[in-house]
């Protein structure tokens, strides 16, 4: 058994002159703090890494930067899915009484702390060094790749991706701490700057600079009971050359297996928290996931199954799309906000329900995938 | 242990495969072993280069100064005749499904294959 007892996050876009040990170290602070607990009470620490800092223990830079001298501790490279990675690792961890209370923390400085053009550089690196990296791709070209195919085998457009980024802008705008305030329309997206055909500027996440901190403990610490109700994972490649057919992609297999873990099905699901680093990555894993139909994503998009007050409110803080993208810690933020509406504290965001919530995250181009309920016990 | 053969990735105009006598699978990716079965004995072959087009995405906004250079290039995947998928370039109009055959080009200082629709 293991709960999610507390979670901090800070703002996502321009932290200038912070260093990403600043920023894991202020969503760290809030998340002990929201947990009840005290800092001496953390025995365990979970951490992403940093393309900024890179550093081969980063997970004992951060606690004793942070002040702290934890029983377990390392860090965790998954890619993009290394926030639900490390979760899923804390759940096992205090379910078999390694830990008490596991920080699991991730922050960088990625916007203000190196140029656009060496972070692409950096995440550019995910593709093969021999067959695919000396072909000049990016990770924009990556999904675009992935993209044309899945329009072309289920008749997506290019203005059905278009309604993923409205969506998410739609929500950022309603969360202060978003990176992008400003309504987008399909029109916007279309006309924005062509990045990896048929991506656009508008169905790019962002770089940001941001943290996110979460606490998972063996028991309870406060009045609300968020309970990790099961949980899996699925590797089925890394180099996109090298990934099986679009229906037998890796979000599939854990999400099956992690329905068998919780005893859980898709119309359980009252909340939603996908990864959503572009629009066709989006569109594709509610479809895998099955809160949609293969193709039919868009349309329920577009009929508000997806918005605040729809049948599944879904990434209410913005997403990566446009509350921001700062490596380890912008899914992270998926389950900050996740947590805020499960325990009822999201303010003008707050869905009606989000009693069992589903998370999934997507690490390097489709390979790696976790997926995750959450359930409200009290 | 077969023989060695060079490709565009060592800068030689060839694109290369590896067959298991073993099970039976083509991987395009070199390594001294079947990844499907484990077998030791892989064979390097020389594909032929013609191949269909399996996904497409023109990059519009490169991250290094010599790719910039190349800017609109398209990315590809292609299913090529002999049974295995790589990555490449190709003309800016290739469209999935279109049949495709392979040359050689200069891109960023290296050597990469190309495609072009088959006439």
């Amino acid at each position: 058994m293991s709960y999610i007892t507390g979670v901090g996050l800070t703002p996502y876009g321009k932290h200038e002159g912070s260093s990403s040990l600043d920023l894991m170290s202020m969503a760290a602070a809030q998340a002990v703090v929201d947990a009840e607990l005290t800092r001496s009470e953390i025995d365990g620490v979970l951490c992403g890494y940093s393309t900024v800092s890179p550093h081969i223990m980063l997970a004992t830079v951060f606690a004793e930067h942070f002040g702290i001298r934890p029983s377990y501790a390392h860090a965790v490279q998954v890619g993009g899915a290394t926030g639900l990675a490390m979760t899923m690792l804390a759940h096992h961890l205090v379910d078999a009484g390694v830990a008490k209370h596991v920080l699991v923390v991730s922050g960088e400085n990625r916007l203000t702390g190196q140029s656009r053009d060496a972070s692409i550089q950096a995440l550019a690196q995910v593709g093969h060094p021999d067959y695919e990296v000396s072909l000049g791709p990016t990770i924009p070209a990556y999904y675009g790749l992935v993209a044309s195919r899945y329009m072309h085998e289920y008749g997506l457009t290019q203005e059905d991706l278009a309604e993923f980024a409205v969506l998410m802008r739609a929500h950022a705008c309603t969360h202060p701490g978003a990176q992008f305030h400003e309504p987008i329309t399909v029109a916007d997206v279309m006309a924005s700057k062509p990045v990896a055909m048929p991506l656009k500027l508008l169905d790019c996440c962002p770089v940001s600079d941001g943290g996110a901190a979460f606490i998972v403990s063996r028991e309870p610490t406060g009045a609300a009971a968020i309970r990790v109700r099961g949980c899996a994972q699925a590797h089925t490649h890394q180099h996109l050359t090298a990934a099986p057919a679009l229906s037998e992609l890796g979000a599939e297999i854990s999400i099956a297996k992690a329905k068998a873990a919780s005893g859980l099905a898709i119309p359980d699901v009252r909340y939603a928290a996908v990864y959503d680093s572009f629009t066709i990555t989006l569109a594709m894993l509610l479809e895998d996931l099955g809160l949609a139909k293969r193709g039919e994503a868009a349309a329920r998009v577009r009929s508000g199954y997806f918005s605040r007050d729809g049948e599944v409110p879904l990434n209410t803080h913005g997403g990566l799309l446009s509350y921001g993208h700062c490596g380890v810690g912008g899914a992270m933020a998926h389950l900050v906000e996740t947590h805020l509406q499960m325990t009822g504290r999201a303010g003008n965001r707050q869905v009606r329900d989000a009693s069992i919530s589903l998370l999934h995250g997507d690490g390097g181009v489709l390979s790696s995938h976790v997926s995750m309920f959450l359930e409200r016990v009290r | 242990m077969s023989e060695k053969l060079a490709d565009w990735t060592s800068g030689a105009e060839a694109i290369v495969y590896q067959h298991c006598a073993a099970c039976g699978v083509r991987q395009y990716f070199r390594r001294s072993f079947c990844a499907a079965c484990g077998a030791p004995d892989v064979e390097d072959k020389r594909a032929s280069g013609a191949g269909t087009v399996y996904a497409t995405s023109l990059v519009c906004r490169a991250a290094t100064p010599e790719t910039r250079a190349h800017v609109p290039y398209n990315i590809l995947l292609v299913d090529a005749a002999e049974g295995f998928r790589m990555m490449a370039h190709g003309d800016n109009d290739l469209a999935i499904g279109d049949k495709v055959t392979a040359r050689f080009k200069q891109f960023a200082g290296r050597l990469v294959p190309y495609f072009e629709k088959v006439k």
